[in-house]
């Protein structure tokens, strides 16, 4: 028993290597350039493909060349990282911050599809490492040789990168810069360099990560998603921007995986996630990070919302009267799209409502939506509710699990806010996804059929186009009413809002209530659109689909996310049905963030900027 | 003051969104010159210092430094080329020791400036001196004051712009800070100052601009400045 007990704590300190790896440099590079990488998974997964190419090149049977291919693989994804921050990232600092999360999205894209081009579908086992192939015996137990390398190279790591920090010219400027890196700039230093560097150490940090796993874990296409929900667990928990934090988090994380594989099995992606919950609960910071100050430049102005003025009102009037006679044109297969995008701009617009006035970036917004879904589809088939009460119901049910989940949400802010939503989310997707009995699990529920009455297409887009006009309408409401008043002085300045007696946080409650409310209602409609639902529908991937609407409309405006599901929403369709169709979508929303970097939404904005700053300068120009 | 002036602002105007800021301001600072920039809040004054060392991107007007056209270049630029920036609200990094800022503010010795080095600036600064390994976030806030001027110094600057070096300081350290500007001048060094304090301005500059609501209002020497009671009156009475 002891024995088993050292031998599964040592496995699991192994585990912990390679997360710790991908946690240190998602966490470096968002200490400097406050870029959350969403595409550090991708960098990962390509490390572990290009270890298994040089394994199969170079270390056909040799210790040395081995470790020369893994060190290798982690050169050549530090070198691709530094290429999309020189190409992509470098371009676009100037522009909001989430701006950038969305091209680093387009890259997760983009790199799946590489990856099934160059290496194809089909799962590749690592080869052994030669020299620690067999196992050695402790306590009458046997541990792969391989795991003893693993937990020698965590700490090796930490020690470097300490010295990197601390010892060199190079880890002062990085940490100087991580507190205000417009002054490092000020200071004579070319931030453009710094950040490429940064960018670099972190994508070698990856792809290490992911080499060093090739000999227990393989490679295949679904390990960037994977591992960048452990990277971003690991961070929060550890404390933002500290290492040794991150360490001591992956061997938590690695060791409670380790004792979950052996006391219960089904609960390993559960387990990490509640870890998270608890400890941002007790400590918000994580372990050994600090309360983030407000930066000493202030948080740069947001746009004001303005209400519609009469030109938005025609064109908003002209878009209802389309929608309201689409049906007499339309053929089926365009109004089953519109249904889609209809439903999809409410979920947009849902998670706008929290994002933009509330100022809580949500990256698991697809819970509320799967809330929805899930209440009226087991209400449907589990107590035959018909689909009027199921669909009344959706909100109340998505609502309750926000009024939840935001109660711990709202305590926190930034990027911790934004990682918690998405343990929540992850919770709620593990709960559907192995809750087999309930829900179906993987083969979700199927057959819930429309009332009769809405049974035809076209009443049912009525329908839809009924409950999501009113319900986007709601929100624009109340976002100019004295709610919306304070949950926008809440984001600009909690200080100032909390200083004329509002409730700050009370406030934000109510919103991430709202928001996940609407979005049930989305998720409600959804069902009874498909028939069916599956546990994708509330999976990272579609919180991303919704961040992506989000942000490629333009959250700093209130029609850009409604323009951007709809975009999103076609574009998807139209090419979904192609072999890679993920590099398409993934290298057209990278285009469009290099080409308007405040969102399709803000290309009216900025055009307006732009004249009047050329008319004052003109005016002046006169004599 | 030379025929060209070391820093020639014209016509600068810039925006924050779609609000106006300045106002087709120009002002100049002579080689070896104290020039100081007077306003009330609001006026516009960090925005004019910030737009010169481009940390704000001017919409137009031209900032020309040592006879180069230095409009638009990105701020590390700038500094490289010889001038420094102290900005205001002292934006020391709190989490690095005293020698770890001044080392993130170092750069080569340039032919047309004062040289510095660390040492030097511990002669200048005495009580830095004595805390080169304390946290930067643990010093006072007149130390932090005093550490943002050295920091800029490291670069060896030809000119450097001061943002409101009085503020928020204790009177015994703001005559601190005038007696340090008097010791730059002496070595040569030309300064621009933004100031809200009248008291401050005047024992240290030679010229003053008074900036209201983004437009330069006054100009003219200090010591005209001190007898014209109308223009105090108007422009910086609060």
């Amino acid at each position: 028993m002891t024995g088993q007990i050292v031998v599964q704590f040592l496995t699991g300190l192994a585990g912990a290597a390679s997360l710790f790896l991908v946690a240190a440099g998602l966490s470096i590079i968002f200490g400097v350039t406050r870029i959350v990488n969403f595409a550090h998974g991708s960098l990962y997964m390509l490390g572990a493909y290009i270890a298994y190419s040089l394994t199969e090149r170079l270390a056909v049977g040799t210790i040395y060349g081995f470790w020369v291919s893994v060190v290798l693989a982690a050169l050549a994804v530090a070198l691709i990282g530094a290429a999309i921050e020189i190409a992509i990232l470098r371009r676009i600092y100037r522009a909001p911050e989430l701006f950038q999360l969305l091209a680093t999205f387009g890259v997760v894209l983009v790199v799946q599809d590489a990856a099934l081009w160059i290496w194809g579908p089909v799962d590749l086992m690592g080869p052994r490492a030669p020299g620690l192939d067999s196992s050695v015996e402790i306590m009458g137990q046997r541990l792969p040789e391989y795991d003893l390398a693993l937990i020698v190279i965590s700490p090796l790591v930490l020690g470097l990168l300490w010295l990197l920090f601390y010892r060199t010219r190079w880890g002062i400027l990085v940490r100087a810069a991580t507190q205000d890196r417009e002054m490092v700039g000020a200071l004579g230093r070319n931030q453009a360099w710094l950040f490429t560097s940064v960018f670099f150490v972190g994508a070698f940090l990856a792809g290490l990560g992911g080499a060093i796993q090739l000999p227990k874990g393989g490679a295949d296409l679904l390990i960037d998603l994977n591992i960048i929900a452990a990277a971003f667990v690991i961070v929060v928990v550890g404390g933002m921007g500290s290492i040794t934090g991150a360490f001591l988090a992956a061997i938590l994380i690695g060791e409670l995986q380790a004792f979950a594989v052996l006391l219960l099995p089904e609960s390993t992606l559960v387990i990490m996630f509640l870890a998270m919950a608890v400890v941002l609960v007790v400590r918000p910071w994580g372990l050994l990070g600090r309360p983030v100050a407000e930066h000493a430049a202030g948080r740069a102005a947001e746009p004001l919302l303005r209400p519609p003025g009469r030109t938005q009102r025609m064109i908003w009037g002209a878009v209802i009267a389309c929608l309201l006679t689409l049906p007499l044109i339309a053929e089926d297969f365009t109004l089953t799209l519109s249904i889609e995008i209809m439903i999809l701009a409410l979920f947009a617009a849902s998670l706008h409502f929290i994002m933009g006035p509330g100022g809580m970036v949500s990256f698991g917004h697809a819970a509320y939506f799967g809330l929805g879904a899930y209440g009226a589809a087991l209400l449907a088939t589990k107590l035959d509710t018909p689909m009027e009460l199921a669909l009344l119901a959706a909100p109340a049910i998505a609502g309750a699990g926000a009024l939840v989940f935001g109660w711990f949400c709202v305590r926190l802010s930034g990027v911790y806010l934004a990682m918690l939503t998405l343990a929540f989310a992850q919770i709620a997707w593990s709960v559907v996804f192995q809750w087999y009995e309930l829900t179906g699990g993987e083969d979700g529920l199927l057959g819930i059929r429309r009332t009769p009455w809405a049974d035809s297409r076209i009443v049912f887009y009525y329908l839809v186009l009924a409950a999501c006009g009113v319900a986007i309408y709601a929100m624009r409401r109340m976002i100019f009413a004295p709610f919306g008043y304070a949950v926008r002085a809440g984001r600009d300045s909690r200080l100032r809002a909390e200083a004329i007696g509002i409730d700050t946080r009370r406030f934000e409650w109510m919103a991430f209530l709202i928001a996940g409310a609407m979005a049930g209602i989305a998720g409600g409609l959804y069902v009874y659109s498909k028939g069916s639902v599956f546990p994708d529908e509330m999976s990272i991937p579609r919180s991303v689909d919704g961040l992506v609407m989000v942000l490629l409309g333009g959250v700093q405006t209130l029609s850009g996310p409604l323009f951007g599901a709809a975009g999103f929403t076609w574009l998807h369709d139209a090419i979904s049905r192609l072999e890679y169709w993920r590099f398409i979508l993934g290298g057209t929303i990278i285009g469009l963030v290099l080409a308007f970097p405040e969102g399709l939404g803000g290309i009216w904005r900025q055009l307006e900027d732009w004249v009047r700053r050329r008319r004052a300068v003109a005016r002046q120009a006169k004599p | 003051m030379s025929a060209r002036a070391m820093l020639e602002v014209t016509g600068l105007t810039a925006f924050y969104g779609w609000a106006q800021i300045l106002f087709d301001l120009s002002l100049s600072v002579g080689r070896g010159e104290v020039a100081v920039l007077l306003g009330r809040n609001g006026a516009g004054k960090s925005t004019t210092l910030k737009s010169i060392v481009g940390l704000v991107r001017p919409a137009a007007g031209s900032v020309v430094f040592n006879d180069v056209e230095i409009t638009g270049f990105p701020p590390h630029r700038i500094v490289r080329m010889g001038l420094g920036y102290v900005p205001e609200e002292r934006r020391i990094f709190s989490d690095l020791t005293v020698a770890e800022n001044l080392a993130v503010g170092q750069q080569r010795p340039r032919d047309d400036a004062p040289q510095w080095t660390v040492e030097k600036l511990f002669q200048l600064f005495p009580n830095l001196a004595e805390m080169q390994g304390r946290r930067a976030g643990q010093m006072s806030g007149g130390e932090q004051q005093m550490l943002t001027v050295a920091r800029t110094l490291m670069g060896n600057p030809s000119l450097i712009l001061l943002d409101e070096p009085s503020e928020g300081l204790a009177p015994v350290v703001v005559d601190q800070m005038a007696a340090t500007i008097g010791a730059l001048k002496s070595r040569g060094l030309s300064i621009l100052l933004s100031e809200q304090n009248l008291r401050f301005a005047q024992m240290v500059s030679d010229r003053a601009y008074i900036i209201e609501k983004g437009r330069i209002r006054w100009q003219g020497r200090m010591a005209d400045l001190a007898r014209d009671d109308a223009a105090k009156q108007q422009y910086l009475v609060v």
